[in-house]
């Protein structure tokens, strides 16, 4: 019996009329690769602000470590933050400030490090996700979109945080650029030997660093298994997505 | 039959806008809970309070000084031209510094200022928000209202009124330009009657209404970034927005506190 990381129950969140999520239950235990895949529009980036607090959901539970997260009452949202990273899509570094401050701004602004060991610190990790460090001080527009992926992994693992989030990480990536990136996403949570999230619709990157796959389809969580038992399957929806065809039971809406 | 489906036609047209009217202004509301009680509360962060005087302030100089000195000028030609038919030319000095310091320069340094850091607010902050950035900040357990909002709403609270005090004096400098330059009048006799006038409660009223109007700007600038949506197009609504907005919002304010320390 391995400890879960993350529970969530019934989640449901609406806006407006259009349901998102309707009922996702899942359990993320700890210290495993997750991965959520599902088509464009299928509510991967909301469940993921969901559980972060980006959002508020309408209706059912989250738990991290235990901790109901959705009860504002008996919890500490900085405190959920610290032990949390998040490598957004476009990265969204902060372009007001250079690579190496966007690495350590959360050493910078919350654990309140002196500037000097807060640079040293940003290069190391700079290091270890394949930055040389004369990109310290250069600034987000300044970098291709590689670079700024590897950045926004530095600045998502720079606190060692015990869960970390991966939204679309290999988006708008080529193909090798996606393969180094899923390595050093493999590499880093592996390191850290920390809870990983990440939602893609890339069955590459599924491959490459899922322990455990699960797809979400019409706001609902509708199969779940090993990467080994998504490729076996008989499910048609999985299937569907996983070979990538137009034929099958999922409708894309034009 | 007809008549009561007109009427429920109309109304109906009448009441959607209004509906999203009420919820606009709720949503500023709440906004401007948010953003006050943030700014009230630590953690501060001084460094981007002390880039946001910079950006508002400094680089506003030569803006607001244009701006007012020709204000000032065009209000001296214009009182000397209008009051020489009842031989009341002597005015011309006290005209100015009126105009100036009570409305010219708190105004129209407001409107210049909504234009150049109004719209770069939400410009800055509507970007941030389209592409994550505002999201990758509460992930970062920062406050985007401490770190953005407070630090901006500040630096208009307190630049505005220095750079209308500026403002006053480059455009009774103006008026003066004119008075001797070109209507003639002795130079003593034009600054003696500055003086004489000179009176704290125009100078202070034109200050309250500068701290009220920097306040305003960033609010606007800040709440429409805030709130943009979609992409470059989105950015570009909430600029448009902030400026339009502010401006308006500044010339009503303009008015009630001018009710509040002049009407009688």
């Amino acid at each position: 019996m391995s400890d879960i990381k993350i529970s969530i129950r019934d989640l449901k969140k609406s806006f407006g009329r259009k349901t998102v999520l309707n009922g996702v239950d899942l359990d993320i235990e700890q210290g495993e690769s997750f991965v959520v895949i599902g088509g464009s529009g299928a509510g991967k980036s909301v469940l993921i602000k969901c559980i972060q607090g980006l959002l508020t959901p309408d209706s059912g539970s989250i738990q991290i470590d235990g901790v109901e997260t959705t009860d504002n009452s008996n919890f500490n949202q900085k405190d959920m933050h610290a032990k949390m990273g998040m490598l957004f899509q476009g990265g969204a570094l902060f372009d007001s400030l250079s690579v190496w401050e966007n690495v350590a701004f959360a050493l910078l602004e919350n654990q309140k490090t002196p500037r000097d060991l807060a640079k040293v610190e940003a290069i190391r990790v700079l290091r270890q996700v394949g930055l040389a460090p004369d990109v310290a001080d250069l600034y987000p527009s300044e970098l291709s979109g590689g670079m700024q992926k590897r950045v926004g992994l530095a600045r998502a693992i720079i606190t060692k945080p015990e869960i970390i989030f991966f939204d679309e990480p290999t988006t708008g990536l080529d193909p090798i650029m996606a393969d180094v990136i899923n390595d050093l996403i493999v590499e880093s949570a592996k390191g850290l030997g920390a809870t990983t999230l990440t939602i893609t619709h890339d069955m590459a990157s599924v491959k490459k660093i899922a322990d455990k796959v699960a797809m979400l389809y019409q706001g609902k969580i509708i199969w779940q298994g090993t990467v080994k038992e998504m490729e076996k399957t008989d499910n048609p929806y999985v299937v569907q997505f996983v070979s990538g065809s137009a034929q099958g039971p999922i409708k894309v809406e034009v | 039959m007809m008549l009561s489906k007109q009427i429920e036609n109309f109304l109906r047209a009448l009441g959607k806008p209004l509906v999203a009217f009420l919820m606009s202004l709720g949503k500023l509301s709440v906004f401007i809970v948010r953003a006050v009680y943030h700014a009230l509360t630590p953690p501060i962060y001084f460094k981007n309070f002390i880039k946001q005087v910079l950006e508002m302030g400094f680089y506003s100089v030569p803006v607001v000084g244009l701006t007012t000195i020709f204000a000032g000028m065009v209000i001296a030609l214009q009182t000397y031209s209008g009051f020489s038919k009842y031989g009341a030319e002597s005015a011309v000095a006290n005209v100015v510094l009126i105009s100036v310091t009570r409305e010219l320069a708190p105004v129209l340094s407001a409107l210049m200022v909504a234009g150049r850091i109004g719209a770069a607010m939400a410009a800055e902050i509507g970007t941030m928000k389209v592409t994550e950035q505002l999201d990758a900040l509460v992930t970062l357990s920062t406050n985007p209202f401490k770190y953005l909002f407070a630090p901006r709403l500040w630096a208009g609270l307190c630049v505005l009124p220095l750079l209308v005090l500026f403002g006053d004096v480059i455009g009774v400098f103006g008026g003066y330009v004119v008075g001797v330059y070109k209507l003639g009048f002795n130079p003593a006799n034009y600054i003696n009657s500055t003086i004489e006038n000179l009176e704290a409660i125009g100078i202070i009223s034109g200050l309250i209404k500068a701290a009220v109007f920097g306040f305003i700007i960033s609010l606007m600038g800040c709440y429409n970034g805030y709130k943009s949506k979609g992409g470059a197009q989105g950015v570009g609504q909430a600029t448009t927005n902030a400026v339009v907005s502010a401006s308006i919002l500044v010339l009503i304010f303009n008015y009630l506190i001018t009710e509040i320390f002049f009407a009688k």
